[in-house]
């Protein structure tokens, strides 16, 4: 055996101790930054579930973080031109009077509205899923705003200077939450996930088996908001 | 010596007098680059070809997902900042803005894009 085919035959078996340590168990739990070069693929689909019986009524660390994370730092005008990239909503039932909170955002459809709407190809979904708009072809017509059933989508109405370098955002482009996929490619999970302090929400890959985001929808009832829509949303929620 | 005198006149004193022209009262941009001698290409092609550059990697990076390119816009300011401002724009000397305003070319970039290097946002909830 010559020390090339020695070296090869050891990388192997690393690889083959990794994956069948159990089944269901993986030693690298958290996904893994893309390397370098390599495009995203439609073997992926990121998604995200949300437990709203942990969601607490009155927090909206997800939303100050989506903020800082994205440099959303701008004072509007009126309140209606606001972004909209995570909002947190009350819901309360009037028969009953069950209450529960929940954040709401793009919801990452499998069959987005946005893009079928768009006029020139600014809104667009990823291969792996993450629906985004390039802001370099998008004219500002807005149409994808109203097409939204989730109202996710916002426009920027004045000129920005305090942006983050990694989230380009600025006047006369329609913008909403991108699933923080600057960090996401970087194997992060998105910044809303992880400044939650209830633990409400579940960031990971759907079509991944063993991620436990799919475990967790494969166990127990989750809902698409909308679903009659059938838009196949990217975002499930637990308890509503 | 006719032809030498022919030759003289036709050839090298036209080149002269547009040399001495060129020097002197053409203006040219000022470009003041932080940290050379490190760029991607050579400067030639960079002037050149940045816009294609960039325009190329940019499609990739949003529309297909590939990260870690060679040309990268945040790439540029990092090196290309200015030291007093820690900007690529803002004043005629900028690095980018001195040859844009120079070649009377509309910089859009920084509509959207940070010109800043090392820059953290701040959020404030909308």
């Amino acid at each position: 055996m010559s020390n090339n085919d020695r070296r090869g035959f050891l990388a192997a078996s690393a690889g083959l101790g990794l994956v069948a340590i159990a089944p269901g168990v993986h030693l690298m739990q958290v996904a893994q930054a893309r390397p370098a070069g390599e495009p995203a693929s439609k073997l992926q689909r990121w998604g995200m579930l949300v437990d709203t019986a942990k969601c607490a009524t009155g927090c909206d660390a997800c939303v100050s973080a989506c903020a800082t994370e994205n440099g959303i730092n701008e004072k509007v005008a009126d309140p209606r031109q606001a972004a909209q990239w995570i909002r947190k909503i009350d819901l309360k039932d009037p028969k009953n009077g069950r209450q529960h909170s929940l954040p709401m955002m793009c919801q990452h459809c499998a069959e987005p509205p946005c893009v079928d709407v768009c006029p020139t190809g600014a809104s667009m979904k990823r291969a792996d899923g993450i629906v985004l708009v390039d802001r370099h072809i998008c004219i500002g017509c807005r149409y994808c705003m109203m097409a939204c059933p989730y109202k996710a989508r916002s426009f920027v109405h004045q000129p920005l200077t305090q942006q983050n370098p990694e989230v380009p955002r600025g006047l006369g482009c329609v913008e909403s939450c991108t699933l923080c996929v600057h960090r996401v490619d970087k194997g992060q999970k998105p910044a809303c996930v992880e400044a939650c302090p209830e633990g409400a929400m579940v960031f990971g890959d759907l079509e991944d088996p063993n991620s436990d985001i799919a475990r967790r929808i494969a166990q127990t009832a989750t809902t698409q908001v909308r679903a009659d829509l059938k838009l196949n949303t990217g975002v499930r929620y637990q308890g509503i | 010596m006719r032809r030498a005198a022919t030759f003289l006149l036709l050839g090298v004193l036209p080149w002269l007098t547009f040399s001495a022209w060129a020097g002197d009262s053409v203006p040219k941009p000022t470009i003041r680059i932080a940290t050379e001698g490190k760029c991607i290409a050579p400067a030639e092609e960079m002037r050149r070809n940045h816009m294609d550059m960039l325009k190329h990697q940019r499609d990739k990076t949003l529309r297909q997902g590939i990260r870690g390119e060679k040309a990268s816009l945040n790439g540029c300011i990092e090196c290309h900042a200015a030291k007093s401002t820690g900007s690529v724009i803002g004043h005629d000397d900028s690095f980018c803005q001195s040859c844009h305003s120079y070649a009377a070319v509309k910089l859009d970039c920084w509509d959207c894009h940070q010109p800043k290097a090392g820059y953290k946002a701040t959020g404030v909830k909308p």
